[in-house]
C-alpha cells in the first residue's frame, strides 16, 4: 500500500505540523499533542475539549475554533489520547466557567477521559462529560461495550459549542450535548477496509463484490457482510435501521459522511438516495451536510447520521462557527 | 526474597518480549480489534524501560508504580489505563518494602487484577486480559512456571469465547474463534516474570 508519508512513526506529528502551518489561528503543540484555539481561554465561556484516536480527520482537530471546540487531543492512530493530554488541554482553555469533555463511547476513550477529569478536578477545574454513542449497528447490552460514538460527534461538538459560545453555563451546555446525542443515530457501511500506516495492509479482507454493513470508524469489520448493493439499496437499509431505533417525531439534521476514500461525487449521489428514503418515510429534513468529516483513514464507504432537532437545537446548529473543517456565519 | 532489581529486570524482560511479539499482538488485534495492540504496548514498555534507567526506584513497589504511570501516560487506548492500573495497584500493595516474598507478590498482583476489573468492568469469560491474569495469579502460589503455564492456557482458552468487553465486542458472534490480544499480552507479562525468576535462580540466588 503506497501512502503519502515519511515513516509510519511520525504520521501523527507530521500532520500536526501541517495543521499548525495551515491554521495560525490554532495553537498546536506537536510534542504534547494538544490543539488549542489561540484566543483561549475565552472569558465567561465554557470550553469544550474533545479528542480521540487519529485517523478520523478532520475530527477532532479540524473542529477547533470559535463556536465549536476550544481544544482537541489527538492520540496515536485509532488509539485514544492519554490523560495527560486532556488535563493539559483543560488547563489551557478553562476560563473558570468549566470544561466539557466530549467523549466517544469506546472503552479506551472513556477510561482516559475519566482519568483526565480526575487530574483536572485536582487542579480545581470543573469538568462535565458528554458521552457520544450513536451507532445503531452495535446492540447496547450487557454483552458489548455499548454503542460506538461516530457521526453524531460532529453534531454534539457543533451544537454544544454554540451553546458555550452563547455563554450558557456548564450544566446547560452539558444538557444540550446530551440532548443532541440522545436524538442522534448513525449507521455506516464499508466498501473497502482501511490500512493503518503501522500495519501497511488492510485491517480486514473484503472480497470484490461484497460490502460490510454496520462498520465502526476504526477499521474493525462490521456486523454483517453482504453481496454489493446499489447506493439506493444502501440508503434504504441504513435509514430504515436508524428509524427503527429513532422513530421520527421532528425534523432532522442529516449528515452523509464519507469514510475517507469515497469521492464526493458518490457521496452526493448517496445523499440523493438518503433524501428520497426520508421523503418516502415522511421525515422532514431541516439541514443537510455532505462530506468527509468523521473518517476512517482510507476506508471507502459512508455513514448516515440523523439528529432530531427542536427549535433551540436548530438555532444552535445554524449559529456561527469558524474551524478548519466547518465554518459558516462568521 | 525479591528486590527492586528483580522487578526492574521483570519490566525490562517484559519490554523485550513485547517488542519481539509486537507484530503477533497487532495481527491478533487486527482480526477482532483495530490492529494496534502490539505497537501501543511496545511504545509503552519502551517508555517504561527508559524511565527505569533514568529513575532508579529502590523498592519493588516503586518500580511497579513508576512502570504503571509510564504506561498510563504513553499507551492510550484501553490497554494504557488497564495495564497501568494493574502495575500501579500492585505496586501500591507492595508498599515501601525493600524486598518482598512470592506470597506478597501474588497478593499484590491480585489487588492489581481487582483494580483492572473495577476499572474496565470485565469479568472472567468476557474474552479479555482478565482471562489470562486470574488463572496466573491463582497459580502463582505453586510457582512462577505454573503461573506462566496458567496464563498461556488462559489466553488460548479465549479463542472460543464471544467478546463482551472492548472493541471486539462490537463483532458479536464474529469475535469467536480468535485469541484475545489483551489476554495474549497478559500472558507475555507473566511469562516475563517467570523468565526473570528462572534467570535469578540460574544466577545462584
Amino acid at each position: 500500500m503506497r501512502m503519502l508519508i515519511n515513516v509510519p512513526e511520525t504520521v501523527v506529528a507530521d500532520a500536526l505540523r501541517g495543521l499548525a502551518a495551515a491554521h495560525p489561528e490554532l495553537n498546536v503543540d506537536v510534542e504534547k499533542r494538544v490543539i488549542v484555539r489561540r484566543d483561549a481561554p475565552v472569558p465567561g465561556q465554557v470550553a469544550l475539549v474533545s479528542g480521540g484516536g487519529s485517523g478520523h480527520e478532520p475530527l477532532h482537530g479540524g473542529f477547533v475554533g470559535p463556536g465549536m471546540l476550544a481544544a482537541a487531543c489527538p492520540g496515536e492512530i485509532f488509539t485514544s489520547p492519554v490523560p495527560d493530554q486532556m488535563a493539559r488541554a483543560a488547563a489551557a482553555v478553562d476560563s473558570g466557567a468549566g470544561v466539557l469533555f466530549i467523549v466517544k463511547n469506546y472503552t479506551g476513550d472513556v477510561l482516559n477521559f475519566d482519568m483526565a477529569a480526575e487530574l483536572a478536578e485536582d487542579e480545581g477545574i470543573q469538568v462535565a462529560k458528554v458521552l457520544v454513542d450513536d451507532d445503531v449497528a452495535v446492540t447496547d447490552s450487557l454483552y458489548t461495550a455499548g454503542r460506538r460514538g461516530t457521526g453524531a460527534t460532529l453534531f454534539v461538538e457543533k451544537i454544544a459549542g454554540a451553546a458555550a459560545a452563547e455563554g450558557q453555563p456548564l450544566e446547560h451546555v452539558e444538557a444540550v450535548g446530551r440532548r443532541v446525542n440522545d436524538n442522534s443515530r448513525s449507521f455506516g457501511v464499508a466498501l473497502s477496509a482501511c490500512t493503518t500506516p503501522a500495519k501497511g495492509s488492510p485491517t480486514f479482507d473484503l472480497p470484490d463484490g461484497e460490502l460490510e454493513l454496520g462498520i465502526g470508524i476504526h477499521g474493525e469489520p462490521g456486523r454483517e457482510r453482504r453481496p454489493m448493493m446499489t447506493s439506493g439499496e444502501i440508503a434504504d437499509f441504513a435509514v430504515d435501521v436508524i428509524l427503527e431505533d429513532l422513530p421520527p417525531r421532528a425534523p432532522v439534521l442529516v449528515l452523509v459522511n464519507g469514510m475517507g476514500a469515497t469521492p464526493l461525487l458518490e457521496l452526493y449521489g448517496f445523499n440523493a438516495e438518503v433524501q428520497r428514503v426520508l421523503r418516502e418515510r415522511g421525515v422532514a429534513v431541516a439541514r443537510t451536510l455532505v462530506g468527509n468529516y468523521v473518517t476512517s483513514l482510507d476506508m471507502a464507504g459512508a455513514s448516515v447520521t440523523l439528529c432530531q432537532v427542536d427549535e433551540e437545537l436548530l438555532r444552535l446548529w445554524d449559529a456561527p462557527v469558524k474551524t478548519p473543517a466547518l465554518r459558516w456565519g462568521m | 526474597m525479591l528486590d527492586a532489581d528483580f522487578f526492574r529486570r521483570w519490566m525490562t524482560t517484559a519490554a523485550a518480549s513485547v517488542g519481539r511479539e509486537a507484530e503477533r499482538l497487532t495481527a491478533l488485534d487486527s482480526a477482532i480489534g483495530d490492529a494496534d495492540h502490539g505497537s501501543n504496548l511496545r511504545r509503552g514498555f519502551t517508555a517504561v524501560a527508559t524511565a527505569l534507567e533514568k529513575e532508579t526506584p529502590n523498592t519493588p513497589g516503586g518500580v511497579l508504580i513508576l512502570a504503571g504511570r509510564q504506561l498510563i501516560s504513553t499507551v492510550g487506548g484501553a490497554s494504557g489505563p488497564l495495564y497501568g492500573t494493574l502495575l500501579r495497584r500492585a505496586g501500591k500493595a507492595l508498599g515501601d518494602a525493600a524486598e518482598v516474598g512470592e506470597e506478597e507478590l501474588a497478593a499484590a498482583l491480585r489487588a492489581g487484577v481487582e483494580g483492572v476489573m473495577a476499572l474496565g468492568g470485565a469479568a472472567p469469560g468476557d474474552k479479555t486480559m482478565i482471562d489470562a491474569l486470574i488463572p496466573a495469579v491463582d497459580a502463582l502460589g505453586t510457582g512462577f512456571a505454573a503461573a506462566r503455564a496458567a496464563a498461556e492456557e488462559g489466553a488460548a482458552a479465549t479463542i472460543p469465547l464471544r467478546a463482551r468487553k472492548g472493541r471486539a465486542s462490537y463483532l458479536g458472534e464474529r469475535s469467536i474463534g480468535h485469541q484475545d490480544p489483551g489476554a495474549t499480552s497478559s500472558a507475555l507479562l507473566i511469562a516475563a516474570l517467570a523468565e526473570t525468576a528462572e534467570a535469578t535462580e540460574a544466577d545462584g540466588e
